[in-house]
């Protein structure tokens, strides 16, 4: 238990002081690297929970795909940081009102949250039935809502096939590569010997 | 585990079908390019045909699988047999067209089967889950389609516009269904039924119901939420905007009143106010609007607006005859609309397709027989007797009478008068206006059939009326039974 308890506060510490860095950073390849960070450490949130499918696909998605995303966009495009963080001081004050006034509304509906008795009967076990829970969500994507999976993979194609119609031209003028003819390619026919006098030059 | 799931795969053997066989042309497409488009074109219709004569060897007692987000029965082979027709006819039409804008591609027969597939998802959707998911596969591909012509700028627009106001629908849709999820703990229309019937209902979910209504009134483009309707059906190639007034209209009727009679039909008492607003004002817009107006895909678009008032009336009345006259006024309103559309394609100059309403001018001359079919189409939209139009409104108004409804069926019947006017100065200005440069399109002889056939149906309808009323009876019975 006790050490359950600790893994959980530092999972759930090193996660917000590298959710805080992202925005302190002054560099932001280094937030992005604190965004790295901070959703190892929710992945690890999420072991504790039972849900070591969450976990695994916040480490492949978010780490693996977006925030590589987020770096290459960082890297890419020029933007000057310093200059946007410049009004950062002069808009503090309104900033900070706006976001007590956030945290005030929010204290507000949390202080008469009453979660209903008959809600704790609803929750779902991250492992239902015994069954892992990657077989649970499986079981619940490609066996109870096969259907809906299918035609959402449906719905996919037509936006392929959309993006495609709408916008995909054949450019005569351009020159592709043809990789066939390039293999094709034989010396015989490419490749001239030619007897050169000294002194003359081609 | 997985017999369950696979166990009424037969009941949904018309969406398989229809769903492979995009598939298989579209890899047949992507591989033999250009040469593919002529070769794809049959073939979809030849699925679509297929997929219709599978419909109707389906399961004749309500069926229910895959968990319980599909439904089928009489009243999903009833719509879904109309949706095929519809989006049969439109393909047909539709191909002829492009090849004379020498813009035909083969994505677009292609881009007709998911639709379509889509919209027989939308008619047997039975979960909140498989409503929004079927609904947005049709209209992703709708979109799309409304900007086929990607050169032509107002086809651009209209497409663009059709998205981002049909982006917001769906939106209000979803929220309107994640209220009803949050109200009543399910998405199931089984289980809404049972909480919905099982006591109070609760403000929470009819503020879901209402915005669901208003995400399907604006996919059957009902007043107040008609706005999309009349620049993108002008602005749209032709055979897209008769699309447009066909099938997709069915299907989300049909979801329609699935949703509101089935989850919801104990609690008709609360949504039929809103029901017979919007009804109410979708005739007097669609009547009063298209008066005005020069551009005859413009006036259809008001038109069609005008009809979905009418057949709203019948939704509004709650009942059996309710059920019945909705699914007759759309049986009805497919054909004729269709036809009138035909007429339309085939209006060109040599410069391309025109579409003012005095280009029709003296068409009476040049092609009489053409002239007299989109004659009977008018006087049909109308509703005037014997023409099949007004068998449509008869029963939408009897339904209402007997629902006690009788300042709507009074109104309704006003306004049908109103909206005549407009019908009527499209065979006046046929007949009687002098041409001033005739119309050069070619009949071709698919069209010539498609008009024959609508024609005949709408002019003959009342000789035999009776198979249209059995099933569409024995649907309605399906449903609320």
């Amino acid at each position: 238990m006790i050490v359950q308890a600790i893994a959980f506060y530092l999972f759930a510490a090193i996660t917000i002081a590298a959710g805080f860095m992202v925005i302190a950073a002054r560099n932001p390849v280094h937030s992005v690297l604190f965004l790295i960070l901070a959703f190892f450490n929710a992945a690890g949130l999420f072991v504790l929970l039972g849900a070591e499918f969450l976990a695994m696909v916040l480490v492949i998605v978010y780490v693996g795909a977006v925030a590589v995303l987020f770096l290459f966009v960082v890297m890419m495009l020029d933007i000057n940081f310093t200059e946007l963080r410049q009004g950062f001081l002069n808009y503090l004050p309104i900033g900070g009102l706006v976001g007590m006034i956030l945290l005030m509304e929010l204290l507000l509906v949390i202080g008469s949250w009453v979660i209903s008795p008959a809600a704790a009967h609803f929750a779902m076990a991250p492992t239902p039935g015994g069954l892992s829970n990657t077989a649970a969500l499986g079981r619940i994507l490609y066996t109870q809502y096969a259907y809906l999976f299918q035609a959402a993979g449906l719905i996919l194609l037509v936006a392929m096939i959309g993006a495609i119609v709408l916008t995909l031209r054949t450019r005569p003028e351009v020159r592709r590569q043809k990789i066939g003819q390039q293999i094709g390619r034989r010396p015989v026919n490419s490749v001239a010997l030619e007897k050169v006098k000294p002194g003359q030059g081609v | 585990m997985i017999v369950p799931a696979l166990g009424h795969l037969s009941a949904a053997l018309p969406e398989i079908f229809l769903a492979l066989s995009a598939l298989v042309l579209l890899v047949l497409g992507a591989f033999l390019g250009d040469k593919a488009t002529r070769p794809v074109a049959t073939l979809s219709l030849i699925a679509l045909v297929v997929a219709f004569v599978l419909v109707l060897l389906g399961p004749d007692s309500t069926t229910v699988g895959f968990s319980g987000l599909f439904i089928t029965g009489r009243f999903a082979v009833f719509l879904n047999a109309l949706i095929l027709i519809g989006s049969a006819i439109s393909l047909i039409i539709a191909l002829d067209y492009f090849r004379l804008q020498g813009t035909e591609r083969f994505e677009f027969p292609i881009l007709v089967l998911l639709a379509t597939t889509g919209m027989m998802m939308m008619v047997t959707a039975n979960d909140l889950i498989a409503l929004f998911i079927s609904l947005e596969l049709q209209s992703l591909a709708l979109y799309v389609m409304a900007a086929f012509e990607r050169d032509s700028i107002r086809a651009t627009e209209a497409g663009l516009k059709y998205f981002v106001l049909g982006a917001l629908a769906s939106g209000l849709l979803l929220y309107g269904c994640s209220l009803i999820y949050g109200f009543s703990g399910t998405t199931n229309f089984g289980h809404l039924a049972a909480v919905v019937s099982g006591g109070p209902v609760s403000i929470g979910l009819l503020l879901g119901i209402v915005f669901l209504v208003a995400g399907l009134a604006f996919k059957i483009s009902a007043v107040p939420f008609h706005m999309w309707a009349p620049d993108v059906y002008e602005g749209a190639p032709t055979p897209v905007t008769a699309f447009f007034s066909a099938s997709p209209k069915i299907a989300a009727f049909a979801l329609f009143i699935r949703v509101m009679m089935g989850p919801f039909g104990h609690v008709a008492i609360e949504w039929r106010q809103i029901i017979i607003l919007i009804s109410l004002a979708s005739m007097f817009l669609g009547a009063f609007a298209a008066i005005n107006q020069r551009n005859i895909k413009r006036m259809m678009a008001y038109s069609s607006i005008g009809h979905m008032g009418y057949a709203l009336i019948g939704l509004a009345a709650g009942s059996v005859e309710g059920v019945r006259g909705v699914l007759i006024y759309l049986a009805i309103y497919l054909p004729m609309t269709l036809g009138a559309f035909t007429v339309i394609l085939l209006m060109r100059r040599k410069t391309g397709p025109t579409e003012n309403i005095d280009d029709l001018a003296g068409l009476s001359q040049q092609h009489p027989l053409v002239a007299l079919v989109m004659a009977i189409f008018m006087f049909s939209l109308a509703g005037v007797p014997p023409l099949a139009g007004f068998f449509g409104k008869f029963y939408v108004f009897m339904a209402a009478i007997d629902a006690h409804l009788y300042t709507l069926a009074i109104l309704g019947v006003l306004s049908s008068v109103v909206g005549a006017y407009y019908y009527l100065r499209i065979v006046k200005v046929m007949y009687f206006d002098a041409a001033s440069e005739p119309l050069a399109g070619p009949i071709t002889r698919k069209m010539a059939a498609v008009l024959l056939c609508t024609g005949v149906f709408t002019l003959f309808f009342f000789a035999n009326p009776a198979p249209l009323l059995n099933s569409a009876h024995a649907a309605a019975l399906a449903l609320l039974h």
